[in-house]
């Protein structure tokens, strides 16, 4: 059996007048946290389903655990662990019983899929008799990932697992992510998080059913071509709309409490840039001015990579 | 942890996915409350509220010259007591004000001489006029009328040309016309369309909302094994329901049950497995739990309560309709049950209607089955 989890070829979904995804190309390794990073509407879904049998792609090729996604149907979904975007278990039914169900769909038991999911189960322990309608976001998340486990399959499938779900859970879920990639899991995440676009080992930035780029997130960081600044004043709207007047400007677009700008020019350092963008805010009379070079990091690079998607596909192939 | 014995144990697929489904319904204590008290409800509420039977026929009389026959005539209407006379006039003039102001349901007039041309043995006429705003309601009444006029000739030895008498109706196998009797097999028929079809309908279609379709296509799962797994539980709900309507029309209007029970039960369970086929087909056909509703009460309760002779009697139906009818599976059962219930009569006389809703259930289930497909749209 071939030794890679996924393979995706040139896979292509319309419906109707829309294309879903055009010629999507990528490949996982063993035991790989493998990240699908990109907004709504990118077409992350519509794979998800293509490689968990759901759909079938109009053109192109798939193979899961190196099964056909058109042909080995039944044998990839009694291999495959599924967690669709939407809160998908029954809350009408209790925390152990809706495990207990999708272990008795799959063929076991709650015990014997046991020692996969103690890392998980043990947090949900307390909570078995509740209803899953009565869990908080977080705890949901988490008994879902547990009902997608339970059978002990060889590679799983998170459609958007932490959408929805408050700061702190999505640390402690991609914690497990890692601990069950620790232990030989290879695992296909999609999110529209940047900040956890970082904690995937490879990811695919995706949008329209594209795939701009695909590399680990620091090399996809590290490709971003513009010196990068930090500019941060009293009135960022005023700010935004007299950086964007700069003749040197690449982009200006909020981040966080700041706005970051980079420019067009590469052989002035960026610390010369800074300081003529400084100088240029202080003729501007803008108040609370800070600039400071910063390294860009994978939303820059997203940005980046999206406004211009026809030239990047081309340079990534 | 208290995971020993079965609680951590292996189950089959299907055995699990019955309990769950079992869950969903006895958790849902709103909807399970409804539907166990709704062939009780639907038994009392038709056999009180909406049956056909006419209890109090107002007469207005015109009788321009009395004699000894129309008085004995007279008498005999009025000592009915589905009858109240509320006038006895000379002349037909009282009648248009009366019926105007709803006072009086018919009028009887006679002729003049009624009695000497009775004597003679000539014929006369009698003239029935009933108020015509509700047709059903006048034409049975006219008919309650006749027969009273018919047993008063009939005694008098009268022959049939002497006193005008409509063709009569005669009731074979309910002979009391009691309306109840009738309506109750079509009640089951009701409630089992309502809890088959529309309720697998409304639940499969939330799984497929909820996305929980999405993870159980997404395993080995079989799609008969998820079809079958819905619909059990609601087949033990509607024989339960069957078993409900059954005793409360018992009980309460002592509705007679001449044929067998069992033949009865095993047939309910044939329909309401016609239902169930339906209910899983809508639901494979539509999108979201409102659409497989309103499927469901248009595909299965229209038809199936206005074309199947529940309401309107197939023969009163224009005759275009007539074979739209045999595709509503409850005129096959309404006719099985009231052969059973009301006839007591057996496979011998309805093997037709059987075999019926048997092609029915395999060409529904063939395309339930077809149209769940493994994977989605």
């Amino acid at each position: 059996m071939s030794a890679q989890p996924l393979v995706v070829d040139a896979v292509t979904k319309r419906f109707d007048a829309t294309v879903a995804l055009d010629q999507v190309s990528f490949d996982m390794r063993p035991a790989e946290l493998f990240g699908l990073v990109g907004p709504d509407g990118a077409g992350k879904t519509t794979l998800f389903r293509i490689l968990t049998t759901l759909l079938v792609p109009d053109s192109g090729s798939a193979t899961v655990l190196g099964l056909d996604v058109v042909k080995d149907l039944w044998a990839i979904r009694a291999r495959v662990g599924y967690m669709p975007g939407r809160f998908s278990l029954y809350p009408d039914l209790s925390v152990e019983e809706n495990l207990r169900f999708f272990a008795s769909v799959f063929g076991t038991s709650i015990d014997e899929g046991r020692e996969m999911i103690e890392p998980i189960y043990n947090q949900l322990e307390p909570f078995k008799d509740r209803r899953a309608g009565a869990l908080s976001g977080g705890m949901k998340q988490k008994l879902a990932l547990c009902c997608a486990l339970v059978h002990r399959p060889d590679i799983l499938f998170l459609d958007e697992p932490t959408t929805g779900v408050d700061a702190v859970s999505r640390r402690e879920f991609w914690d497990l992510l890692d601990t069950f990639k620790a232990s030989g899991l290879s695992i296909l995440v999609s999110t529209a998080y940047m900040d956890e676009a970082t904690r995937c080992d490879r990811v695919a930035l995706m949008q329209q059913g594209h795939v701009l780029a695909v590399d680990r997130p620091s090399v996809i960081a590290a490709r971003y071509p513009h010196p990068l600044l930090a500019v941060h004043a009293t009135e960022r709207h005023a700010l935004l709309r007299i950086l964007r007047s700069y003749p040197h400007v690449a982009s200006v677009y909020p981040f966080g409490d700041k706005l970051h700008y980079s420019d067009s020019r590469t052989d002035p350092g960026v610390d010369a840039i800074a300081a003529e963008v400084r100088s240029f805010l202080a003729t501007q009379n803008v108040s609370g001015v800070r600039v400071e070079p910063i390294a860009p990091n994978i939303e820059d690079a997203f940005m980046e990579l999206m406004g211009a998607p026809e030239k990047l596909i081309q340079a990534a192939a | 942890m208290r995971e020993s014995g079965g609680g951590g144990g292996r189950r089959s697929a299907l055995h699990a996915f019955v309990i769950k489904e079992l869950r969903h319904i006895v958790r849902d204590r709103q909807t399970l409350t409804i539907l166990l008290l709704l062939p009780l409800a639907m038994v009392v509420l038709f056999g009180f509220a909406l049956r056909n039977d006419i209890n109090d026929v107002r007469i207005a009389i015109v009788d321009a010259s009395p004699d000894a026959a129309t008085i004995a005539l007279r008498n005999r209407l009025s000592g009915n007591p589905r009858f109240s006379i509320v006038t006895v006039a000379r002349t037909t003039d009282v009648v248009e004000p009366l019926f105007r102001r709803g006072a009086a349901d018919i009028a009887v007039v006679f002729p003049v001489g009624f009695g000497e041309s009775l004597s003679c043995g000539t014929s006369t006429r009698l003239l029935l006029i009933g108020d015509a705003s509700d047709p059903n309601t006048a034409s049975m009444m006219a008919a309650y009328v006749n027969a009273v006029i018919a047993s008063y000739a009939a005694d008098r030895g009268v022959n049939r040309q002497s006193v005008q008498i409509v063709p009569q109706f005669r009731m074979r196998y309910n002979p009391t016309l009691e309306s109840v009797n009738l309506f109750v097999p079509g009640l089951i028929a009701l409630v089992l369309m309502l809890v088959t079809a529309l309720m697998t309908a409304i639940s499969l279609s939330r799984e497929k909302e909820r996305g929980t379709l999405e993870i159980l296509l997404v395993s080995p799962l079989r799609p008969w094994q998820i079809i079958v797994g819905k619909v059990m539980p609601y087949l033990l709900l509607a024989f339960a329901n069957v078993i409900t309507a059954l005793v409360a029309a018992w009980l309460v209007f002592h509705v007679p049950f001449r044929g067998s029970v069992v033949l009865l039960l095993g047939s309910s369970v044939l329909f309401a497995m016609v239902g169930l086929a339906l209910g899983v087909l809508i639901a494979a056909l539509t999108s979201s739990q409102r659409a497989a509703m309103l499927g469901a009460i248009v595909v299965t309760m229209l038809p199936n309560t206005l074309l199947s002779g529940l309401i309107f009697p197939i023969s009163s139906l224009p005759g275009w309709l007539r074979p739209v009818t045999y595709l509503a599976p409850a005129r096959w059962f309404i006719v099985i049950a009231r052969g059973i219930m009301l006839k007591g009569v057996g496979m011998s006389y309805l093997w037709k209607e059987h075999v019926v809703l048997v092609v029915m259930l395999l060409l529904l289930f063939t395309a339930a089955v077809k149209s769940f497909k493994a994977r989605l749209a």
